[in-house]
């Protein structure tokens, strides 16, 4: 806690930690802005606006407040008593992201977006979604703010989440089947960043992560840092020390950038979980900085590890939740990497779905397959650790969207003949 | 500032033409023997200057055409040296000056240095790359100065006269200027507006300058006629040869000009 003094006293009178450690365009030598020269001005303007607010206290108490009374937080942190007897080492505790308005951290970031739209007085607002859950809470925004939206998203993703695409349609959202390249999130970014170019004057993009070229990776990291700046307080508050280690999964890596960004100055070990597919040796996976399978790149406007070929061609990548199916990654994270602030941890898609049903009958909690990779990591250390011990797992989301995903993988035979049986009926 | 081949050799041609143009292949799309067939046609019909693109998983710049002709050339397994030779090929074999165009992680992954050597050993005389700003390409910059090559930088209507200074100063072969917002293929006006820009770049660069996006039909090059040095064809050409085959493709360049 040697810095804990001065958390204390920062402009936002709150123990956050992360400020000087977040600060772009460059993270060590990842990070940067590679975008087409017609984005320059629209750039320049984002990175203003978002400055004076960053350096505005009455905004972060606005965005508080705004978080608060629409979206439930301070969320939770959980004590999980059971898993904790199950696995006989620390105490667990889980930061339930998933009682966010939406069901996931990405609200965080996207109604912080939302009150700069509305500074910048921009009327429309796009962005890219993979598992959905982004989609939704920027469609959700734009109806709160009343702003014009359009939600891209791969054409693979659209057919694994249909239940998200539906609540964006509801929610006055145009969503668009990416039918290039690779049909995921990547695309989905490609396509929004083809809208963008075309229509910054009336539009901003709510870029989901913490990736894509400088100040989104400051910018997204800077509202997500609400999950870590509550977690501290919250273990302090519970367990009257920090924890020992804090897990998150990362797919882009917005809620880990979130939740670690409480803790960059203490003693805490911070551990990254990346989509781990059907395994790190088959190459059929989407992890960036636990493999080494990726290689530094640049693209989608940012300098990263990238999973690519030998001359930067994209790889196909697989995971079992679209959120975490992504080719690169934050760069602060990279630059974690490098540094070793960070650990990063691969959770193949079999662990997930294990852990994910131990979490449900042991706690009754549901995370998102997304989220459920932390939990993998969290479980196979646990026991490691005395019980006087804490560990923080970032619950980012909850895992109901995820029913049809999970009902195939678990085999259920009364789910296939309530979906048939369903079919039957529109068919009708 | 020296001036590099490609700036003299635009120096040239207008005084025998009224306004040059550019045009645009995707690099081994639908194969490498029909670019080469669309080089020499293009050639024949009188393009005084081409563009190579060498195809790239994640073209953010490019419209729904262009970025299928990239994707469907990484399908039939283009490689970046397939596309080096297939560039060693058509600069021996044609007198024009050809320029690279591609994404910045193709440079990137071979190093910036590998790369512009092996453009200059193959005879390519610039290279335009739309995802590098100025700001992040010191390096290639020097690289290519040293090799005598033009990096060709991008203005746009969203650009500050400021900054178009700023950008004339690092520029060398010609300032690309795009006519619009938006990506590749889509229709541009060509109005007053369009002309008023033109005089802006004009005034901030003293390098030949050249105007893309959207440029169709004969009308749309006598139009830039005494407001641009040259007019880039990109998307168009590649519609006519989807549409209506190779053989269209000659007497269409050749109509787009007096």
């Amino acid at each position: 806690m040697k810095n804990n003094e001065n958390n204390e006293n920062n402009q936002w009178g709150e123990p956050i930690s992360s400020g000087t450690q977040v600060v772009g365009p460059y993270f060590g030598a990842y990070g940067g802005a590679f975008i087409p020269e017609i984005l320059y001005s629209t750039i320049e303007e984002l990175k203003e606006e978002f400055h004076k607010a960053k350096n505005d206290p009455a905004f972060w108490e606005e965005y508080k407040a705004l978080m608060s009374n629409y979206s439930c937080r301070p969320t939770p942190l959980t004590y999980a008593e059971r898993l904790t007897e199950h696995f006989k080492g620390a105490k667990i505790f889980i930061k339930r992201e998933d009682l966010n308005h939406t069901g996931a951290h990405k609200a965080n970031n996207v109604m912080g977006q939302g009150l700069l739209v509305k500074r910048m007085g921009k009327t429309r607002v796009i962005a890219e979604t993979g598992a959905g859950q982004h989609g939704v809470a920027t469609a959700t925004m734009a109806a709160r703010f009343g702003f014009d939206c359009t939600i891209y998203m791969g054409e693979v993703d659209v057919k694994r989440q249909r239940p998200n695409v539906f609540w964006m349609e509801r929610l006055g959202a145009t969503v668009v089947a990416v039918k290039e390249g690779t049909r995921i999130l990547k695309d989905a970014i490609n396509e929004a960043m083809r809208d963008w170019v075309s229509n910054m004057d009336s539009t901003h993009y709510v870029l989901g992560t913490a990736c894509g070229p400088h100040p989104f990776p400051e910018m997204v990291s800077y509202f997500q840092s609400i999950i870590g700046i509550e977690a501290r307080k919250q273990i302090l508050q519970q367990h009257g020390a920090l924890p020992a280690r804090v897990y998150a999964c990362v797919g882009g890596g917005s809620n880990a950038m979130g939740i670690f960004s409480g803790f960059f100055d203490d003693p805490v070990e911070l551990v990254g979980v990346e989509a781990g597919g059907y395994g790190l040796s088959t190459g059929q996976h989407a992890s960036r900085l636990s493999s080494n399978d990726s290689s530094i790149g640049v693209a989608q406007g940012y300098k990263t590890y990238f999973l690519q070929n030998h001359e930067g061609q994209m790889k196909e990548t697989h995971s079992v939740s679209a959120g975490l199916d992504y080719v690169g990654v934050s760069p602060i994270l990279a630059n974690f990497k490098e540094t070793g602030r960070v650990r990063f941890e691969a959770a193949t898609d079999k662990e997930v779905i294990e852990a994910l049903t131990l979490s449900i009958k042991k706690e009754g909690l549901i995370p998102a397959l997304e989220s459920a990779h932390a939990f993998v990591q969290a479980f196979k250390e646990a026991p490691e650790l005395s019980a006087d011990k804490a560990i923080i797992i970032n619950q980012s989301g909850r895992g109901d969207k995820d029913i049809f995903t999970v009902a195939d993988a678990y085999a259920d035979p009364a789910w296939r003949e309530f979906i048939i049986a369903k079919a039957e009926e529109y068919h009708e | 500032m020296n001036k590099t081949k490609v700036t003299e050799y635009i120096e040239n041609q207008l005084k025998k033409k009224k306004i040059l143009l550019m045009t645009h292949i995707v690099c081994g799309y639908p194969d490498f023997e029909t670019s080469y067939r669309i080089v020499e046609e293009m050639v024949k019909a009188g393009v005084d200057m081409m563009e190579l693109q060498i195809p790239f998983s994640e073209p953010i710049a490019d419209g729904p055409v262009i970025l299928h002709a990239n994707q469907k050339s990484l399908e039939s397994g283009t490689t970046v040296k397939d596309c080096l030779d297939f560039a060693r090929k058509v600069t021996s074999d044609f007198e024009i000056p050809f320029l690279f165009m591609s994404y910045y992680n193709i440079l990137f992954k071979a190093g910036v240095d590998t790369f512009v050597k092996e453009m200059a050993s193959r005879g390519l005389q610039g290279a335009i790359v739309p995802d590098l700003p100025p700001e992040e390409g010191s390096k290639y910059l020097s690289c290519m100065d040293e090799k005598g090559l033009s990096p060709v930088f991008i203005f746009t209507p969203n650009t500050s006269f400021e900054r178009m200074k700023y950008i004339a100063n690092l520029a060398r072969g010609f300032v690309y200027c795009v006519a619009r917002k938006g990506v590749t293929g889509l229709d541009t006006s060509f109005s007053d507006k369009l002309e008023t820009y033109l005089q802006q770049c004009r005034e901030a660069v003293q390098l030949p300058i050249a105007l893309g996006f959207g440029v169709k039909d004969k009308s749309d090059v006598n139009f830039l006629i005494g407001k641009a040095d040259i007019a880039i064809v990109g998307t168009q050409s590649i519609r006519v040869v989807e549409q209506q085959g190779l053989k269209a493709l000659g007497p269409f360049i050749a109509g787009l000009r007096d």
